[in-house]
C-alpha cells in the first residue's frame, strides 16, 4: 500500500516524508511500547503510536520502520520531526484512535508484518 | 567485508535522552557499509539499543565497545550503575525496575534483557551490587 493511500484511509496529514514519497507498505503495527515492537514485530515497514518523543524514531530506525503515524490527533515536537527527517523516516498523524485507525488499515488490506517469536 | 578487525568506542551519557540510541544508530550504519546481512544488522540493532537503553536508565552512564570481524560482531557495555541483584529475574520477560518516567517513554516493559537474549548468539553478564554491569553481546555473521 502506498504512503498516499495510507494518509487518505487514515484522513490523515504528512509531518514529513522520505525524498521518495512514494514509498510501499506492506505491514503494519500497532504498540505504544517500544519494547515491544522490539520483541514482537519482525518485519513492518509501519508503526502506528500513540508515543511522542525521540525513542519512536530511534525505534524506527533500528527496526527499518519507514513510516510513523501518530494517531489520537497528536503532533510530535520539533526535534522528533527533525531527527525522522535525518534519519529517512517519514511521518504522518491522524485523529482516529489507536484501534480505529488499524482496523481501517486492516479492512482495506495492509495486515500485520509482526509474528510473535 | 575484509577480514580485519574493526574497533569502535562509545561513550553513553546517563539520562541523556536526546543522545540515547545515537550510538547504535552509527555502529549500525557502520554494519550496513561493511555490507552484514540484513538478519544479523537486525539482531544487532535491537539488542544493541535495548543495552544502550539500558546503560542509560539504570546504569548511570557508561561505555560500549564494538568489535567487528568476519565472524561475529561483539559488543560490550560497561556501566556505573549499582549492578543487578538478581540477574535471573531481570532475565524474565515482564520483570522491570524501571520508574514512571521511562515507563511514560515507551520503555520498561521488562523486555529488555529478553530482547537482548533472543537476538544474541552468545550473552555474558557480569554484575555485582555497587560494582556496575558488563554486558557482552555476541551476534554470528550468518
Amino acid at each position: 500500500m502506498k504512503l498516499k493511500e495510507i494518509i487518505e484511509i487514515l484522513d490523515g496529514e504528512i509531518l514529513c516524508t522520505d525524498e521518495n514519497e512514494d514509498i510501499e507498505i506492506s505491514s503494519a503495527c500497532g504498540s505504544d511500547l517500544m519494547s515491544d515492537v522490539m520483541a514482537f514485530v519482525k518485519n513492518s515497514s509501519m508503526l502506528l503510536t500513540g508515543l511522542l518523543n525521540l525513542q519512536v524514531i530511534r525505534t524506527a530506525e533500528m527496526m527499518d520502520i519507514r513510516l510513523v503515524v501518530f494517531v489520537r490527533g497528536k503532533k510530535p515536537e520539533q526535534c522528533v520531526i527533525d531527527l525522522a527527517k535525518q534519519k529517512g523516516i517519514a511521518l504522518a498523524c491522524t485523529k482516529h484512535s489507536l484501534f480505529v485507525s488499524c482496523g481501517l488499515l486492516y479492512a482495506n488490506g495492509l495486515t500485520e508484518g509482526g509474528n510473535h517469536p | 567485508m575484509s577480514k580485519g578487525i574493526i574497533s569502535l568506542h562509545y561513550e553513553i551519557s546517563a539520562d541523556d535522552f536526546q543522545a540515547a540510541g545515537e550510538a547504535s544508530s552509527s555502529v549500525k550504519k557502520k554494519l550496513k557499509q561493511l555490507g552484514v546481512s540484513p538478519n544479523a544488522v537486525k539482531r544487532v540493532s535491537i539488542a544493541m539499543y535495548e543495552a544502550e537503553m539500558n546503560v542509560v536508565i539504570h546504569g548511570n552512564g557508561g561505555y560500549m565497545d564494538v568489535e567487528i570481524d568476519k565472524d561475529r560482531i561483539k559488543l560490550v557495555f560497561r556501566d556505573k550503575g549499582p549492578g543487578i541483584p538478581d540477574v535471573d529475574l531481570a532475565m524474565q520477560e515482564g520483570y522491570s525496575t524501571a520508574p514512571d518516567r521511562i515507563r511514560e517513554m515507551g520503555f520498561g516493559a521488562g523486555m529488555g534483557l529478553p530482547n537482548i537474549k533472543r537476538n544474541s548468539d552468545k550473552l555474558d553478564i557480569e554484575t555485582g551490587i555497587g560494582k556496575g554491569t558488563i554486558l557482552t553481546i555476541e551476534v554470528n555473521m550468518q
